[in-house]
C-alpha cells in the first residue's frame, strides 16, 4: 500500500506535535503575548532545518525514493495570502491550534476538538462556495 | 523511554518538525502541508457542484493518510507517552489568563472552555465552533497554514509565504491583545 508511509510519517509528526507541546492552547497564548521563546524556537528551528535540507537537495540534485527529480511547487502571491492570513491568525489565537494540531488534539484524548475540526472543514467549504466573490 | 515521557524542549521538537520537509519530498515529491486535507475532505464528502471542489481528490489521498497518521500519533503520544499533563507556561501568562477567567490549567487546553459541556454556552461555542471556522476559512483563503506556508514555504524561500506568515501573526496578535479578553469573559 503506497500510502502507508504517509500514515507512518503522519503518526511520527503527531507524536512530535504533542511531545513538544505545540498543540497546547497555552503555548499559543504565551507566543502571542511574547512571554516565552518556546514556539518561536520550535518554528524557527524547524524552518532552519527545512531550509538546509532543501538547499542540500538542490545542491546535490537529490532524488526521491522513486528516482524522480524533486520538484518544489511555487507559491504565487495572491491578496488571499494577506486577507486569509489575517483571518486564520484570528482563529489560531482563539482555538490555539492550526490544522495539524487539531488532528493531534483529537487523538490525544480531546474528542470535543472534532467539533472544531468539523467547523474548520465547514469554513473551508464556505470559502470554496464564496471564493469567486472574494478579493484575491 | 524516560525521555519519551518528558515534554520535549523546542530544540528537539523544532528540528524534528523541520525534517518532515525533506522526508515528504524524498518519500514521493510531496509538499509538507496540512490544511489541504480539509479541502480534500470537502471534495470527497460534500463537493456540492462547487468548482473549487471538483478535482480528483484521490490523487491527493496521501495527504488524508498523513492527517489520519497525525490523529494516531496524537493518540500514541497523548495516551501512551504521557502527553496529557499541565503545560509549564510562563507564570505571567497564567496569571493574565486567570484574571480573564480561565480556571483549568491541568492539560494541553483549558477544559473549562474546550469541552462538550461548554459547547452549549456562548463562550464555548465561540471558542470551539467559531474559532474552527476561522481557521478553516482563513487557511484556505491564504492558500496554506503554519505547516504549508510558515514551514514549507519559508524553507523554500517563497516570499508569499513570508507575507502569509506575517499576516498569521498580525491576526493572532489582534485577537490575543484586543479581542480575546472580551471573548474569555463571555
Amino acid at each position: 500500500m503506497k500510502n502507508l508511509k504517509y500514515l507512518i510519517a503522519g503518526a511520527l509528526f503527531g507524536i512530535v506535535l504533542v511531545k513538544s507541546e505545540v498543540i497546547s492552547w497555552f503555548r499559543i497564548q504565551e507566543m502571542f503575548r511574547f512571554q516565552a521563546f518556546h514556539m518561536y524556537g520550535v518554528i524557527g528551528s524547524a524552518v532552519v532545518v527545512g531550509m538546509i535540507s532543501v538547499w542540500l537537495i538542490k545542491r546535490f540534485n537529490l532524488r526521491s525514493v522513486n528516482g524522480e527529480t524533486i520538484v518544489i511547487p511555487k507559491k504565487e502571491f495572491t491578496w488571499g495570502n494577506v486577507y486569509g492570513g489575517l483571518i486564520f491568525g484570528l482563529g489560531w489565537a482563539i482555538t490555539g491550534a492550526c490544522p495539524g494540531p487539531l488532528f493531534a488534539l483529537i487523538g490525544s484524548g480531546l474528542p470535543v476538538i472534532a467539533i472544531t475540526l468539523l467547523s474548520a472543514v465547514a469554513g473551508t467549504w464556505v470559502y470554496g462556495l464564496v471564493r469567486n466573490h472574494l478579493p484575491h | 523511554m524516560e525521555f519519551l515521557k518528558q515534554p520535549w524542549p523546542w530544540y528537539v521538537g523544532g528540528p524534528l518538525i523541520g525534517l518532515f520537509v525533506p522526508a515528504l519530498l524524498f518519500a514521493g515529491n510531496k509538499a509538507f502541508g496540512v490544511s489541504s486535507s480539509l479541502k480534500h475532505i470537502c471534495a470527497m464528502c460534500v463537493p456540492a457542484d462547487i468548482s473549487f471542489f471538483k478535482y480528483d481528490w484521490k490523487k491527493e489521498s496521501w495527504n488524508l493518510f498523513f492527517v489520519a497518521g497525525i490523529l494516531m500519533g496524537g493518540f500514541i503520544a497523548g495516551q501512551l507517552l504521557n502527553g496529557q499533563h499541565p503545560v509549564d507556561i510562563n507564570s505571567h501568562t497564567a496569571e493574565l489568563l486567570k484574571q480573564n477567567g480561565v480556571k483549568d490549567f491541568g492539560g494541553l487546553v483549558p477544559q473549562d472552555i474546550f469541552s462538550f459541556h461548554q459547547l452549549l454556552t456562548l463562550r464555548g461555542f465561540v471558542f470551539i465552533v467559531t474559532g474552527g471556522f476561522l481557521v478553516g476559512f482563513g487557511t484556505r483563503y491564504a492558500g496554506g497554514c503554519t505547516s504549508g506556508h510558515s514551514i514549507m514555504g519559508l524553507s523554500t524561500l517563497q516570499w508569499p509565504s513570508l507575507v502569509a506568515t506575517c499576516c498569521f501573526m498580525i491576526g493572532g496578535l489582534v485577537m490575543t491583545w484586543l479581542i480575546l479578553p472580551y471573548l474569555l469573559q463571555l
